[in-house]
């Protein structure tokens, strides 16, 4: 049986890995960016939700696969060694109104499988987060809330699908669903025609485009613009806790935290673009204002701007219908939508994985699927200096002398780890970028956001791809770095003459 | 190796290497550490002249002055660490320091009695300067342009804006044009130009580049690769005018300005000034912390290299007075200045040695009077600009009458138009 999943992004990577439990199947993961997760997922928040803010009514897929996804994540994370932690998050109540929502969270929360809330008083939530604003009145706690890596999750689903023999096809754009007899039988993509029985639309937010290819277009995803600062490692005061204020029917608000590698983050804010706007990932004065106000009501204490060592924007596919678009079809059959997947679409991504296939290709289509004899669910993640003892750095310098040669001095990132992840990069058969390279070390993302050390960076990969320096790019084709020797305008005039 | 030295010189480039040759002369054993795989710091990437002319006697190339720096580094036989990465500093007590450093040979730890700290500047960013918008490629900072092109061998771009006139930014929009890259405008938020008035003319005026004074860029623009910026028309306090239109352009290079590499002091606790955004220092350029020293631009951006220069000599001077016990801190009296300066370095006094005093204006004055008041000193400019650092030395036995501090005033007469 031949499967094709169209996006590698959280939810792509996570039925990837899914599916490569099971014997007999040629699982292709395509993807038009050269390299994985560069769409929704490697821009959010990443946080693993508790599941209380779903409505199980109105949205209940994502109600009942959020709870579920963050009890698969505690595993997850452990087999393939993503970074992760589990501080619990803060739903500030700011007067008697926020206050009474929270029964409304606590209601669905039970329904949704959420095992600890609890309404706290500003005394507790003070002592859970030092650094909340003294005008909050209370707070709802759910200490089930954890954050993990994004992009680094993307990756390790990936590598260790590619390690059980998934086969990736990146920088390949899809042009048709090919359906003979009202059964799906490939996808017609830029590099070619790739054979399928089954193939699973998990492209973000161009679900909505590879939908129609099926015929199937009762819906649309539109961007939702989430910009965000990011602070230096170093900066202070930071926040313990995952911190947001009450949702209200406009936005589910702005959040503070301290990501898994230890850098205050606030956003995001919540943008609606038109569905055309699929590439729109720049920031704005508006967006990057409204964050700051609202992250400033949160907090008794901002680091100073000074300390902003990066902003960004994210964008979140809106679905037209709500909910989560998680289906099969008889026409065409073998057509799988994973469609919309918008927050909690991190959190939901493994739940949703196991979802795909139990409810829709073994239930609902009836495929018959058998676990591999051997199949291993473990991946380590790049052995990074800052996470070595004395004795382990001194070892790993005298092994190999380039885990003592540190590129990145923000990050404190050293070329024997960007070898690894051009390394890396190749064995998943995605093409080694500045920004592949930036996700999978954190090279680049520090104080000076790569002024120093890019260009060493680009020098190491077009050494050890043995290309010149102007092929390399930041983001792929298109994107180079640079543009040519230096004497290229004198080459290019005496060939005109 | 022996692991103890009387004082560790943190950056190899002209402030690191100067510190390091005036300790050693001194008499004191030193080791330079350097991030990079090889001592010279910045002006190995600087091919233009300029270098030198106050220090050498000498107009040189950036490359020629640090190797001249070098090889008296050599003829002393000082140690050094290249590619060598400070990973932690301990402060043991006032005497001694624990230096962890990380580079392709080993993980090493030294002590040592003093440290000088002179790790240089950095360069402000797009989100520092405020441009939001696409962030795509063919953007890049003035310095990592300038290393692309004369260390690399490469063109970073074919049609480039460049934001602000600082002085390495004015120098590499000559470089490019000489490699046939076109310079569509500078781009510069001020009503006056940020760089040395020498660059203005030979950098811009000879090859035609506009400079759009007066102007910021709100934003970048592109899919791939820039493809435009967007250009506002501002007044002098940065508020726009309203008046905004976009320029085409492929690459964009930011030269707003250089930040001091501070970040390791701060980790240390070293009190900074929010006006230099260096370390506060007293005329031994001490920090707060007793026997962390700093100089050259890692504790005030300088636009002359002799100045960095004489700044690690001073800091120099100052780990030996200290190890030597020929100064004792014993006060650290505190220098005031007016709303017409924008900084000065020192900002305490010690009254045990002659003191030399680096000080900028806000905005460009004529027949400037300097004043420092307790002790009736006064320094007369026709001109003074923000771009160009003032430079002014008071003798110790001058300082006599300063008693709890010491104020720095500056009258004009008007701002000359420029």
């Amino acid at each position: 049986m031949h499967i094709v999943i169209i996006g590698t992004g959280i939810t792509g990577a996570s039925i990837a890995r899914v599916l490569s439990i099971y014997e007999d199947i040629d699982i292709r993961i395509i993807d038009k960016e050269p390299d994985a997760g560069w769409g929704v997922s490697k821009a959010n928040t990443g946080i693993i939700h508790p599941g209380h803010e779903d409505d199980p009514l109105k949205t209940p897929l994502r109600a009942k696969l959020c709870a579920k996804g963050n009890k698969i994540w505690r595993k997850w994370v452990k087999e393939l060694d993503i970074p992760s932690k589990w501080p619990g998050e803060l739903m500030l109540a700011f007067n008697g109104k926020d206050l009474r929502e929270f029964d409304k969270y606590i209601e669905w929360g039970k329904k949704n499988n959420v095992e600890k809330m609890e309404i706290i008083d500003y005394g507790k939530l003070k002592s859970l987060e030092n650094n909340v604003s003294p005008n909050a009145v209370g707070a709802l706690w759910v200490p089930s809330a954890g954050q993990i890596s994004p992009w680094e999750a993307v990756i390790a689903l990936i590598e260790n699908a590619v390690m059980n023999g998934v086969k990736t096809l990146f920088g390949t754009k899809v042009l048709d669903i090919v359906i003979s007899n009202y059964k799906v039988i490939g996808v017609k993509t830029d590099k070619g025609f790739i054979e399928a029985d089954i193939v699973i639309n998990a492209a973000g937010l161009y679900a909505d485009v590879v939908s129609s290819m099926a015929g199937l277009d009762f819906f649309t995803i539109h961007p939702r613009k989430g910009e965000y600062y990011v602070f230096d490692e170093n900066s202070k005061p930071r926040v313990s806790r995952i911190i947001h204020p009450t949702p209200t029917p406009v936005t589910k608000g702005v959040y503070v935290v301290t990501t898994v590698d230890g850098s205050l983050m606030i956003g995001p804010s919540a943008k609606d673009l038109s569905p055309n706007m699929k590439e729109d990932t720049s920031t704005t004065f508006e967006g990057l204002e409204y964050v700051w106000t609202e992250a400033k009501k949160l907090v008794r204490e901002l680091p100073s701007k000074t300390d902003i060592v990066k902003t960004f924007a994210g964008l979140r596919p809106e679905p037209s219908t709500g909910d989560f678009i998680i289906e099969a079809y008889d026409d065409p059959w073998g057509f799988i939508n994973v469609a919309g997947i918008r927050s909690p679409g991190l959190t939901s991504a493994p739940a949703i994985a196991y979802y795909v296939v139990n409810e829709l290709l073994i239930n609902r289509l009836g495929l018959k699927m058998k676990n591999k004899k051997e199949w291993n669910p473990y991946r380590k993640r790049i052995r990074k200096i800052t996470e070595m003892d004395p004795e382990e750095l001194q070892r790993s310098i005298a092994e190999d002398y380039r885990y003592g040669k540190i590129v990145c001095t923000c990050r404190k990132v050293s070329e024997a780890e960007i070898i690894e992840a051009i390394k890396r990069i190749k064995e998943i058969g995605a093409t080694p970028t500045l920004d592949g390279i930036k996700f999978r070390t954190l090279a680049m993302f520090g104080q000076c956001q790569g002024s120093f050390c890019r260009k060493e960076i680009a020098n190491i990969i077009s050494r050890e791809m043995k290309l010149p320096l102007w092929n390399i790019t930041i983001k792929g084709k298109g994107s180079e770095y640079v543009i040519g020797d230096i004497k290229m305008f004198f080459k290019s005039e005496s060939h005109e003459a | 190796m022996k692991h103890k030295y009387d004082t560790i010189v943190i950056g190899g480039g002209p402030a690191g290497l100067a510190s390091a040759i005036k300790a050693t002369k001194l008499g004191l054993k030193t080791l330079i550490i350097e991030k990079t795989e090889r001592l010279g710091g910045i002006p190995l990437q600087c091919i233009h002249e300029g270098f030198g002319v106050i220090y050498f006697k000498q107009n040189l190339s950036g490359p020629e002055f640090s190797y001249k720096l070098i090889k008296e580094v050599d003829r002393l036989s000082i140690d050094y660490i290249t590619s060598g990465y400070v990973s932690e500093i301990n402060i043991l007590s006032d005497e001694a320091k624990q230096v962890k450093v990380i580079s392709p040979k080993a993980y090493q730890v030294f002590e040592t009695k003093t440290l000088i700290y002179a790790a240089g500047a950095r360069e402000k960013t797009l989100h520092e300067i405020n441009v939001v918008g696409d962030r795509v490629s063919g953007i890049f900072t003035a310095g990592e342009a300038q290393a692309l092109m004369d260390i690399y061998g490469v063109m970073p771009g074919r049609e480039v804006v460049i934001i602000g006139s600082g002085d390495v930014g004015l120098i590499l929009t000559r470089r490019l044009i000489l490699e046939k890259a076109k310079v569509k405008a500078v781009i510069e938020a001020m009503p006056y130009p940020g760089g040395l008035v020498r660059n203005i003319v030979q950098c811009l005026k000879d090859f035609d580049v506009p400079l759009l004074l007066g102007h910021v860029v709100k934003e970048t623009r592109g899919r791939k690769r820039v493809e435009k910026v967007i250009v506002e028309r501002v007044d002098e306090n940065l508020k726009p005018l309203g008046e905004s239109f976009s320029i085409t352009c492929d690459t964009v290079i930011i030269s707003a300005g250089l930040l001091p590499h501070v970040r390791m002091l701060k980790e240390l606790g070293v009190k900074m000034d929010p006006s230099t955004r260096g370390p506060i220092v007293n005329d031994f350029f001490e920090t707060s912390i007793r026997g962390v020293f700093a100089a050259g631009n890692a504790l005030v951006v300088n636009d002359l290299v002799d100045y960095v220069v004489e700044q690690g000599e001073n800091a120099a001077e100052g780990a030996y007075s200290l190890i030597t016990k020929k100064y004792v801190r014993q006060q650290n009296i505190p220098v005031l200045f007016d709303d017409n300066i924008r900084f000065v370095v020192p900002q305490r006094i010690t009254k045990t040695s002659d003191v030399v005093f680096y000080l900028r204006v806000k905005r460009p004055m004529k027949d400037v009077k300097i004043i420092f008041e307790e002790i009736d000193k006064v320094f007369v400019f026709s001109k003074a600009r923000p771009s160009e650092m003032i430079r002014v030395k008071i003798k110790k036995k001058d300082l006599g009458d300063i008693k709890d501090k010491l104020h720095v005033r500056l009258y004009s007469d008007a701002s000359p138009q420029t």
